[in-house]
């Protein structure tokens, strides 16, 4: 397409690149491409204005199937060369594609700083807990016991949960969905349209390493009972007819899973979910025998690229047009004859 | 040459720097070392403690800040306990008595006070008690006891002030200035100055010592300032993203000695600089890989443990060809080493400091002012090949100063990026038939959608290959595009003497002023030895071996344990000799002349 060519309507195939795809056979990253490939058209996204950006490990290989700009790096450090591709180039769609190891392992430090910073980008971690390109061994996000090749006797390492991690970070946005959920679009159209830096955690199986690790959650017949998709202002509410809900019990401090009409439960006593309440957020990122899905928290805060800009317009104003001499003669210079 | 010494807390970086600024404002040609200790205030007294500032100057050409000095001012007994030994005999030695108590002594490990016992006899002494003439002069200004000892430094500058002829003016501006929003301390320390000055006018000063007069020096003609190693790097590096057309995303977290680059270029935003203080090392320079990758040119700055942590994305910038500059400011090493202190030693990890097969270019510059054009060479180099440039620097330049003769900026040649735009046969690995530099095409350009990273790449196609073939192709063709870039460089020349004979010295970096001006003493004294000093370390230039093959023996002097030396000797099959000194400090002019002189009597024999 020329600069001048009217405004071109882009589907699916757009977005598709020439590569094969070479995950393994079942993989839960085949649905989240899909998913990729499928939403970026409906949001007026463009292949030459959006731009993967991923560390190393199975969902790094992402931009190589996407046909947009990408770049693959390395291990961990994806958030910081997606932070700098967003300072190069403000007006760029940038998308960070991460995993359980790449982004809490190994790049916890950047995850931790882009986080903070609120650089407008949208951070995909998908969790499949376990280390899948290097065959297999337990990943922070691993529950204790998981037994791996490395873990003969099982993990003795207490997981991290990545929402909690976000949050404590002081994510602006933070979601959660899983590989093959259709609600998945709704999270990623949700990130796109987030200012600052959109944190989902992508919940993804690994067939050949951890399979069926989240199958309670995502089994069409077990699911229900396990999914709980929030809605600002709606009341948090799940269950196969929507029979179950979540209330605040004020002596804990904590939410619990209640039956609506069993021991004099009423649908008075369901919270409300409220996405800009930070406190509740924190409560929903580790609940018991449930998972919060959906958006769990947005707020708008300073944006850090907008902030850069801010700085830069600033500077202009103060000092005028940049001048090369008289920089070089700032403080005090002298004449020899 | 004059060296100030004190504790880290009595400003003797001040008045090393302003009397710098009178000096070169008096016509003479000059040369500075600050050297300062690693902790910031370290308890006061100790020899640990003690921070230094030489400075040598002329009324003929300086190349260094010299080796002893003239006169040594000790503001306190640790002061001296670390210089003493450095000043030359006969020379002048100014010590401040008010410090000289029984607990400060102590704590410098003197068991007797060194100027009681005659140790000191070889010196002439000008002992004053500069706390308590400093508390006289303030007093009408009402300080605190505390504010007005500090004031100590001002009294001991303007008696040096009338020592060598400098004139006042400047540093009263400047104090004026600093101290705009709190005018009495501004009024205190005029007033040291001033007392400290008329001292020297009035006092019955021992015998031998007197005014001294330093005629101009004769410099070209033309426009100079005092220039800093790191301030003409972050200049020419704003200078090289204007040549080329770019906006400069420059990363880096802070790091002695590099982090006055960070500083500098905070301050440019409105020249097209975007600073970008990162959470580690790692981050700083991969933010800088990401920027190139946006079409800005990044660059990133570090030292000695830094430039260790930036190794991986160094070799990502390589494998992805992105143009990218890192500078690193040598400090002593391994590991934390020595951070305020002077080495060369990372001269390997330049340019062999990866994993893989992973050639790069590496820069070296040779004095202060030389880091601006060193800079401008990296940037070129970078877009011009699309490689990564390191630009070694090092402590001594960062910090030294020296009067730099203004670039002529009109005379600087333009080297706009063109950046990539024709979809037709498009690939992210096609190539410049002439300099292999590949195509840089930025996104948000329709069209050219690609993908690029660390795996190896397809030479015809630019996707992932794992074919043995193409590897050993890939392999080469960065290697190629590396070593072709001797060509866009000078050919190899000496800088002093002639194009062969009996001993070449081959030096890089930060020791050129020590080795000129050994090797012209040399010379003097009727030596057949000759300079070449190396600004570009890799590739290295055309013409090199034969050059180094026209003298009998080459001699390499380097601040680390022969670096250099093993890469010429692998490169050419030359047994070049090595000259190692690893202390911290620069190379002294006359060590030098002594050790050639060595050599050559050992080969004359």
């Amino acid at each position: 397409m020329s600069p001048n060519s009217p405004k071109k309507e882009y589907s699916r195939k757009d977005f598709t690149s020439d590569q094969e795809v070479r995950w393994c056979p079942g993989c839960g990253d085949y649905a989240i491409l899909a998913a990729m490939q499928r939403t970026l058209p409906s949001l007026g996204s463009t292949p030459e204005n959006t731009v993967f950006i991923s560390g190393i490990g199975c969902s790094s290989r992402f931009p190589y199937y996407m046909n947009t700009y990408g770049f693959h790096t390395i291990h961990g450090r994806a958030p910081a060369v997606a932070t700098g591709v967003k300072l190069a180039n403000p007006e760029l769609d940038v998308w960070v594609i991460t995993g359980d190891g790449d982004g809490l392992s190994i790049g916890g430090n950047h995850l931790l700083h882009v986080l903070r910073r609120n650089v407008d980008l949208q951070i995909l971690l998908f969790n499949n807990q376990i280390y899948g390109l290097t065959k297999g061994q337990y990943s922070p996000t691993s529950q204790v016991g998981k037994v791996t090749p490395s873990s003969p006797l099982g993990s003795i390492d207490q997981p991290v949960v990545p929402t909690r991690f976000a949050l404590g970070a002081g994510a602006t946005f933070v979601a959660r969905a899983f590989d093959i959920s259709k609600k998945l679009p709704e999270a990623l159209t949700a990130a796109r349209e987030h200012k600052g830096a959109a944190f989902i955690e992508i919940l993804q199986n690994c067939p050949v390493f951890n399979d069926g690790v989240f199958d309670l959650v995502t089994d069409r017949k077990t699911g229900p009972a396990y999914q709980l998709w929030l809605e600002h202002g709606q009341p948090m509410t799940f269950g196969a007819n929507g029979e179950k809900g979540l209330r605040l019990n004020t002596k804990t401090l904590g939410l619990e899973v209640v039956t609506i009409g069993e021991g004099g439960v009423t649908e008075q006593d369901i919270v409300t979910h409220d996405e800009t309440n930070r406190q509740l957020a924190w409560l929903l990122t580790d609940l018991p025998n449930v998972v919060a899905l959906g958006v769990l928290y947005r707020h708008r805060g300073p944006v850090y690229d907008e902030s850069v800009e801010t700085q830069r317009e600033l500077a202009e104003d103060q000092f005028g047009d940049p001048d090369l001499h008289a920089l070089l003669r700032q403080g005090h210079t002298w004449t020899v004859v | 040459m004059i060296r100030f010494a004190g504790d880290s807390g009595d400003g003797m970086q001040l008045t090393g720097s302003q009397f710098t600024t009178a000096t070169a404002d008096a016509g003479n040609d000059l040369a500075t070392f600050p050297d300062f200790p690693a902790e910031i205030r370290a308890p006061a007294g100790t020899t640990y403690g003690v921070s230094g500032y030489q400075i040598q100057f002329a009324s003929h050409d300086v190349l260094t800040p010299g080796d002893a000095p003239d006169v040594l001012v000790a503001m306190n007994p640790a002061a001296l306990k670390v210089n003493s030994d450095a000043l030359k005999a006969g020379g002048l030695l100014v010590v401040n008595t008010g410090a000289f108590s029984s607990n400060n002594l102590k704590k410098a490990g003197y068991e007797r006070n060194p100027l009681d016992d005659g140790s000191m006899n070889r010196f002439r002494i000008l002992s004053l008690d500069i706390n308590k003439m400093t508390l006289d002069a303030v007093k009408d200004v009402g300080l605190g006891a505390k504010e007005a000892n500090r004031c100590k430094n001002m009294w001991t500058l303007g008696l040096m002030y009338w020592l060598f002829g400098r004139e006042r003016d400047q540093t009263v501006a400047w104090l004026e200035n600093k101290f705009a929003k709190n005018p009495k301390v501004a009024e205190a320390n005029i007033a040291a100055l001033n007392a400290g000055h008329i001292y020297g006018e009035n006092a019955e000063l021992p015998h031998g010592i007197q005014a001294y007069e330093v005629p101009a020096a004769d410099l070209t003609p033309g426009e100079y300032r005092n220039v800093s190693g790191n301030e003409a790097t972050a200049w020419g590096l704003v200078t090289g993203a204007r040549l080329a057309g770019l906006k400069m995303m420059y990363g880096s977290y802070p790091i002695t000695p590099a982090s006055s680059l960070l500083h500098q270029l905070s301050r440019l935003k409105h020249f097209g600089v975007t600073t970008f203080q990162a959470e580690d090392e790692i981050a700083a320079i991969a933010a800088a890989v990401g920027a190139s990758f946006g079409g800005s040119i990044g660059a990133t700055g570090t030292s000695g443990p830094g430039i260790a942590l930036k190794s991986e994305t160094i070799g990502l910038a390589i494998a992805a060809e992105l143009p990218l500059v890192i500078v690193n400011v040598q400090r002593g090493g391994p590991s934390t080493g020595l951070p305020t202190k002077t080495e060369q030693s990372d001269l390997f990890q330049a340019v062999v400091g990866r994993n893989g097969d992973a050639p790069l270019v590496v820069l070296a510059a040779a004095t202060p002012g030389d880091c601006y054009y060193m800079a401008i060479e990296a940037v070129r180099m970078a877009v011009k090949y699309m490689t990564p440039v390191i630009l070694l620097s090092d402590g001594y330049l960062a910090n030294s100063a020296e009067p730099w003769p203004l670039p002529d900026l009109d005379a600087l040649r333009p080297f706009p990026v063109q950046f990539h735009r024709d979809p037709e046969g498009f690939h992210p690995f096609l190539r410049d038939e002439q300099t292999e530099a590949r195509a840089w095409a930025v996104p948000g350009t329709p069209g050219l959608e690609h993908r690029i990273g660390g795996l190896e790449k397809d030479r015809t196609t630019g996707h992932i290959s794992y074919d043995p073939h193409n590897h050993h192709r890939m392999t080469k063709i960065r290697h190629q595009k590396v070593a072709g870039i001797a060509r866009d460089i000078e050919r190899a020349k000496v800088d002093q003497g002639e194009g062969e004979g009996d001993l070449l010295v081959v030096g890089w970096g930060s020791t050129y002023g020590a080795i000129s001006q050994a090797v012209r003493i040399l010379r003097e004294r009727g030596h057949d030895v000759s300079h070449l000093h190396l600004r570009n370390i890799w590739p290295l230039p055309e013409g090199l071996g034969d050059l180094l093959r026209s003298f009998n023996s080459v001699l390499v002097p380097e601040l680390n344990f022969g670096q250099l030396t093993m890469l010429l000797r692998a490169e050419f099959l030359v047994p070049a000799e090595s000259l190692t000194r690893v202390t911290g400090q620069p190379f002294r002019v006359a060590g030098l002349v002594e050790s050639v002189e060595e050599r050559l009597q050992r080969s004359a024999e």
